[in-house]
């Protein structure tokens, strides 16, 4: 359509110097096709090539974590070659053994394990062959440099030893790991390998990826959620040129080589829908939630008695909290290309979890899974499932009935709109202090939409009427529920709601953001009640010394004035200055986190602005201290973006916050300093840390309000208005 | 159909365009092959795509191709290699000031921008001048720290 006349094309390349990328098709396996994929085996993880390097392979994915660079810290450490030799293949199904996707901030406790023991494995073959090579007793041997030396200064290149060939060993979960205290490469800043790349435009990114022969596709979504296609006008698009228009039932797309044509297309196209208006709507949603059909009660726990305890106390307190729908709202809207041919079908996708995308894709399409490769590629951030799955199943549907490559964007409102989202939660506690001001009673309840698991339906083959299961699951959304202080009576439920209004799928720290908010509001409000610090409240409780010193390290770096809340000195001119504190042990059993923020509420307007975050982090053993506080400070300053703005709104049809405008996210304007202080504890366990310290940061805000305020907000996104209206009601 | 004429990192080029109306980025990115400017939200909300023209940030995601025509344009990979980033790319490596990466175009253009025009901005001007941008991985406080470098160089 658009074509160069006066700049060549190799020049234009030139001139790009872009990401080489090469174009993996069906059935090229783009290396070794007697390349082990079985877990089981070290060659599966494992390649030392000729040249001494080493390519890790995994089905865990970066999606921009710095998971990849991790993981050549880990493997790197364990067999004594240097980092630099190291690669990393991720996700690919021809390639990658699968060890589970991306997901539950599993990369390191798993994804990373699961490497550490196969390079301890090969560490410990290496020192075999080397002990034949060098007439040495193994024993003798260590690894360093990439070489296999002896203490006489004998010494083999790992790659005289093994390059090229196969070590085919079996994992040995026994294999003897290094010392931690011996460690030099895990444990430190590495810089990551894919950042220079993405500062350059030279980073292969999906959404850069092409085919030869590849056509765009977009797909016209409904105007309402349930609604079929009646008809299709072509004639409304003639004046764009090039388009074909694919129907399957009510899947509606349009595909051409002219990316910008398919665009206006899928825009302009005249369809007509059936009626359907079967949403109940977001005003009021809260209500609505608890008030709707309930499919089965959890009971999470149970001890003592609660009611007698609560109606016995010397002071009693309830309080309800709400979090709306969000949406992952990834910057770049999903996408993915497909290559349906008749030997099989490969589909390039940013996919967290490849092997999972494989399985759900071939039993939609009817497809044996070895006639299905799904390769990943970096694409924009996710943080859980947003629509990557979708447009992956969308473009195979477009593929499939062009016989061509088709690449497949997805526009700004289908990302907004047709994300599966993260579901609203409603809390109800009930608490009781006794005349000391001990907690005598709790209870969380909560209200959920989480109906039955299994694959979510993929929005394209709903449209095509093919069948598919229609799992509601979004992750584990009953962890933290229970307060983290010693409790005699105490009770915890669970409603898990039959229905949804929409889709749900894993976002960030799934349930646990707001089960913390609620519990570490309500926390705070007792507190309170009780006469009591906030944090003085809060260490009166614990036991736990790591529990103890994050709290201690997030208030010395406050610097935490022992007094009661609100604050009797918040008054700056217009502006009403607190702090405010919260503490969550993630799932109740990984990372220790403890969140302070202060914060200026302007009076007249209600805007809030949050001037400072600090953050004590435990998350065991630490793999790349950057690396990990970038995920650190990005949890807290996206959920911080989460609280006080994010809401999915809907009508009776669709989602109506469809784009930047009506879903906003934080801005630079409002971006807090963020001081990340990390606990290293090299004899412990690597917890993930892709969502711990997002899960205090909603209620360490509303604590930071009320302090500054008087005024308690339990109703998330924190808006101006919401701000205001409990003014008028205080 | 009709032809463009304009010049993109210092070399003109000429391109068709059977739309006036198509948007600078789908020309950047299909047409002359340079996607280092990204698609985010085609509305001009987000600044993933953004672009220089003639010294200015621009959005190209909205910018018609038959509005560039005669003009200069500048993206992401003129600025610099991996090998050789200029002065703001390597602040931004130095302070890995990415996570997905998906935004950074922008970011690094719009910074660009405006160190061309205050190249010793403070910290509130600096958030004013990305105020457009959108970072959704929460890389906020390295962006800043990155184009702080800069400024007090």
């Amino acid at each position: 359509m658009d074509t160069i006349t006066s700049l060549s094309r190799r020049g234009i390349l030139k001139m790009a110097a872009g990401a080489l990328i090469v174009p993996f098709a069906f059935g090229q396996a783009g290396g070794d096709a007697s390349k082990p994929l079985d877990p089981s085996e070290v060659d599966s993880f494992l390649v030392i090539h000729a040249d001494g390097s080493v390519t890790i392979y995994t089905s865990k994915v970066d999606v921009g974590t710095g998971l990849a660079t991790a993981f050549r810290q880990t493997a790197a450490e364990e067999l004594g070659i240097p980092i630099e030799r190291f690669n990393l293949i991720e996700g690919d199904t021809a390639l990658t053994p699968d060890h589970g996707g991306t997901g539950g901030s599993s990369g390191i406790p798993r994804g990373a394990a699961d490497i550490r023991r196969a390079a301890a494995t090969a560490r410990q073959a290496l020192l075999d062959l080397g002990a034949r090579q060098l007439n040495r007793p193994a024993s003798e041997l260590t690894i360093s440099g990439g070489d296999v030396i002896h203490a006489s200064g004998q010494r083999a290149t790992v790659a005289s030893l093994i390059g090229g060939k196969r070590l085919g060993r079996k994992v040995n979960p026994n294999a003897p790991l290094k010392d931690p205290a011996t460690y030099t490469v895990v444990g430190k800043p590495i810089l990551r390998s894919d950042v220079p790349g993405k500062c350059t435009a030279r980073h292969p990114w999906l959404q850069d990826f092409t085919l030869p022969g590849m056509l765009h596709g977009r797909v016209v979504r409904p105007p309402a959620l349930g609604a079929k296609l009646l008809s299709v006008d072509e004639a409304s698009i003639r004046s764009i040129p090039d388009v074909r228009v694919i129907r399957v039932e009510s899947f509606l797309g349009v595909v051409a080589k002219d990316e910008w044509a398919v665009v206006r297309a899928a825009r302009e196209i005249k369809a007509t829908w059936s009626d359907w208006r079967g949403l109940p709507g977001s005003d009021g949603l809260d209500h609505y939630v608890r008030q709707a059909p309930v499919d089965r009660d959890q009971t999470i726990t149970n001890r003592g008695d609660v009611n007698s305890a609560l109606s016995s106390a010397a002071k009693q307190l309830s309080a309800t909290y709400f979090w709306p729908y969000q949406s992952h709202a990834s910057l770049g809207p999903s996408c993915a290309v497909a290559d349906v041919k008749d030997s099989g079908t490969t589909i390039w996708s940013a996919t967290q979890n490849p092997y999972g995308l494989r399985a759900n894709l071939a039993k939609v399409f009817g497809m044996s899974h070895d006639k299905v490769r799904v390769v990943y590629m970096d694409g924009s951030g996710s943080y859980g499932t947003n629509g990557a799955d979708d447009a992956a199943a969308d473009a195979l549907l477009l593929s499939r009935a062009a016989g061509q490559p088709v690449r497949v964007q997805w526009m700004r409102q289908d990302e907004h709109g047709w994300d599966p989202k993260g579901p609203a939660q409603l809390h109800e506690l009930r608490g009781a202090l006794d005349a000391s001001g001990n907690i005598s009673a709790w209870e969380t309840q909560l209200w959920v939409p989480d109906g039955p698991q299994g694959n979510r339906a993929l929005l394209g083959p709903e449209s095509a009427a093919m069948a598919q299961t229609h799992g509601q699951g979004a992750g584990l959304m009953t962890l933290n529920l229970d307060p983290p202080y010693p409790v005699p009576n105490l009770r915890v439920v669970s409603h898990h709601l039959k229905d949804t209004p929409l889709r749900l799928s894993n976002l960030r720290a799934p349930g646990k953001i707001a089960n913390v908010f609620a519990v570490e509001s309500f926390a705070d409000e007792l507190a309170a009640a009780a006469g009591m610090d906030a944090v003085a409240f809060r260490l009166r409780g614990l036991t736990d010394p790591r529990a103890i010193e994050v709290l201690k390290r997030a208030t010395g770096m406050l610097d935490w004035q022992t007094r009661l809340s609100p604050n009797p000195h918040a008054a700056e001119g217009d502006l009403l200055v607190g702090r405010g504190i919260a503490y969550a042990r993630y799932k109740q059993a990984e990372n220790y986190v403890a969140i302070g923020i202060t914060v200026a509420v302007h009076k007249p307007t209600g805007k809030i602005a949050v001037r400072r975050i600090v953050c004590a982090h435990d998350c065991g053993l630490v793999v790349n201290p950057d690396g990990l506080r970038n995920q650190v400070e990005g949890n807290i300053v996206q959920t911080l973006s989460r609280t006080l703005h994010e809401e999915v709104t809907f009508d009776q049809a669709h989602v109506t916050s469809v784009n930047w405008a009506s879903y906003p996210i934080l801005t630079f304007p409002e971006a807090p300093a963020v001081q990340v202080a990390l606990i290293d504890r090299p004899d412990q366990p690597s917890y993930g840390a892709g969502e711990a310290s997002s899960a205090p940061v909603a209620a360490a805000l509303a604590n930071a309000i009320f302090d500054a305020t008087g005024v308690r907000l339990r109703t998330v996104p924190f808006t101006a208005e919401r701000v205001k209206a409990a003014f008028a009601n205080a | 159909m009709p032809q463009y004429k304009f010049r993109v990192n210092g070399g003109p080029v000429t391109v068709d365009s059977w739309d006036p109306d198509q948007p600078l980025l789908y020309i950047l990115r299909n047409t002359l092959v340079l996607r280092g400017a990204k698609f985010g939200c085609g509305l001009g909300q987000c600044g993933a795509c953004t672009v220089l023209v003639d010294g200015k940030a621009v959005r190209s995601c909205i910018t018609p191709i038959k509005q560039v025509a005669g003009r200069a344009v500048t993206t992401l990979e003129v600025l610099g290699t991996p090998e050789k980033p200029d002065a703001l790319q390597a602040a931004f490596i130095a302070e890995q000031a990415a996570q997905c990466g998906y935004c950074t175009n922008g970011m690094l253009m719009s910074a660009s921008a405006v160190l061309a025009q205050t190249p010793h901005p403070t910290l509130d001007q600096v958030k004013q001048g990305l105020a457009g941008n959108l970072c959704r991985c929460g890389t906020h406080t390295r962006i800043l720290s990155a184009v702080m470098r800069v400024a007090k160089v």
